[in-house]
């Protein structure tokens, strides 16, 4: 079905808020190197789906996972695997933008010094590298040590894409990543994430299905918790084979 | 057109009024305080006041200094606000963290601002009963227990509104890059809320340096500088008050001068916790 291999696989996922089941059953595949989109009305699970596949629905009370997620054919749900080791494998990038209480240098730092993905002495040349990919370096290279909370929230954005990557991620979610920024910030964002593409599994979460329609080489549908369709953008946007899909693609609900 | 006059122009110059004369009431006695204790300390003040103690007859208006009670307020202050951070920071991490909004918080932090509200000479007088019933005399030890008390609740309730204030999806932001508990924490959590906790221990240390009426019977006043917990402490505002207290105008000048320098201590850590919100809290996420 797909061109691209599997990066991430979902079995049988089932999560819970409490008594409130939150996603059913969920079994699908997300292809390597390519932007998948879940959409959906409100309300939908959506974002729980995100959520599962870097253990942060988890963090909310009262939560509870069952099913397999497999990143690279592993169970990220094995009790016995390393948490940090899977959300430095899958960055989030998340629908309010949330610097760390440090400068803009130290934020792009931070993870390159938590997880030691490259040496220190070669910081400087890679706080540079990554702000230059979220397209914030020359905003920002003279005031590299000002606090990152005086950035506008478009450039905050950006920041956390930066810092994000900066971890060396291998996947790239998004909860409605854009949605909280001006139409120029969002565009830039979108047009960040499509360079990225070629490096990066990239899953976005998104209410607007036009952004859907510009991002998107897959796409998931969802609808109370479940999977309605999945499959090729284009196909699910020309031809939806089930009548939810249909009535929401025209604007029903 | 007659837009001048309407009842809610009325309303508004009046308001205006009421701003503007209580804003220059408060300016105004600022002013009068500083101007006082200028006016009458200054001629007095002198290197020796700072350097040394009371020599002989001191009190009758000769030589010697208030070394002891700078010393001794220095010593008091300080070691109240040491022993109120350890019981106020956990306090306040219990309160925010763990009971936030459940009724248990409500009636802490209810009984916290009752606390913070008590006249500091019942405290004195607290500290006194149970300084009796430890066997303790007036002292160094006595002064700290009876100022901790003091600044408890004030530090407690300034460090519960800053830790209260982390917004939640800061610890998130960390997670999120692989954090664990302890980085985010250690890095994120704590960059974000020092600032905050230290202008809530200065806060409580310039109380508590000020206060007279419970250092009254729980430290006594000596003309020595202390050596150990036990001895009694003198403390400048009672060295204010005792000075005042005597019938030479030589003493009362430099009851002022005393009570200037008390100022100068207060303001200096009132303008250093601005500072430190200044610098520090530049990069707190709000």
């Amino acid at each position: 079905m797909y061109s691209n291999e599997p990066h991430i696989e979902t079995n049988g996922l089932n999560a819970y808020y409490g008594n409130i089941q939150a996603l059913k059953n969920i079994s699908i595949v997300i292809p390597r190197k390519q932007i998948t989109m879940i959409i959906g009305p409100s309300g939908c699970g959506k974002t729980s789906l995100l959520k599962c596949l870097n253990r942060f629905f988890e963090l909310s009370p009262n939560t509870s996972v069952t099913g397999e997620v497999l990143t690279d054919g592993e169970n990220i749900y094995n009790p016995s695997i390393d948490i940090t080791e899977i959300r430095k494998k899958a960055g989030l990038l998340a629908q309010r933008p949330y610097p760390l209480p440090m400068s803009i240098y130290d934020n792009v730092a931070y993870g390159i010094r938590i997880h030691h993905t490259r040496p220190r002495r070669e910081m400087d040349h890679w706080v540079q590298h990554y702000l230059e990919i979220a397209g914030l370096w020359e905003e920002v290279k003279d005031r590299l040590h000002s606090p990152a909370n005086n950035l506008s929230i478009g450039q905050q954005q950006r920041l956390c894409l930066a810092r994000g990557l900066a971890v060396e991620p291998e996947i790239i979610l998004g909860d409605e990543p854009t949605s909280a920024l001006d139409p120029i910030s969002a565009q830039n964002i979108e047009s960040r994430l499509l360079d990225l593409k070629s490096q990066y599994t990239i899953i976005l979460v998104t209410h607007i299905l036009r952004q859907a329609r510009r991002l998107a080489d897959y796409v998931i549908f969802m609808y109370l918790g479940e999977v309605i369709e999945a499959g090729l953008a284009e196909q699910v946007f020309n031809h939806p084979q089930h009548e939810r899909t249909q009535a929401y693609l025209s604007g029903v609900f | 057109m007659k837009t001048k006059w309407k009842p809610r122009h009325i309303e508004e110059t009046i308001m205006k009024i009421l701003m503007i004369f209580s804003f220059s009431l408060i300016i105004g006695s600022l002013g009068w305080i500083l101007f006082t204790i200028l006016i009458k300390g200054l001629p007095s003040l002198s290197w020796a006041m700072l350097t040394q103690t009371p020599k002989g007859g001191y009190y009758l208006g000769k030589e010697g200094g208030i070394l002891n009670a700078i010393v001794g307020s220095l010593y008091l202050a300080a070691g109240g606000t040491i022993l109120a951070v350890l019981i106020a920071f956990p306090t306040a991490l219990f309160l925010s963290v763990y009971v936030n909004k459940k009724r248990w918080a409500v009636i802490v932090r209810l009984s916290l601002d009752i606390l913070w509200g008590i006249p500091s000479i019942v405290y004195g007088a607290f500290g006194f009963l149970l300084m009796l019933a430890m066997g303790l005399r007036a002292s160094l030890l006595g002064g700290i227990i009876t100022l901790a008390f003091l600044e408890f609740p004030i530090m407690t309730r300034a460090m519960d509104e800053i830790i209260q204030r982390i917004p939640p999806d800061l610890p998130l932001a960390a997670y999120a890059l692989g954090s664990t508990h302890f980085e985010t924490a250690l890095h994120v959590i704590t960059r974000q809320v020092i600032p905050g906790l230290l202008t809530a221990v200065l806060l409580a240390f310039g109380r508590a340096i000020g206060d007279a009426a419970s250092v009254l019977f729980t430290a006594g006043y000596t003309d020595h500088i202390p050596t150990s917990l036990s001895q009694p402490v003198a403390s400048l505002p009672l060295a204010v008050f005792f000075q005042l207290a005597t019938p030479y105008p030589e003493v009362q000048n430099r009851a002022y001068a005393s009570a200037l320098i008390l100022t100068i201590l207060v303001l200096g850590v009132s303008i250093l916790s601005r500072w430190i919100s200044y610098h520090l809290d530049r990069y707190s996420i709000r």
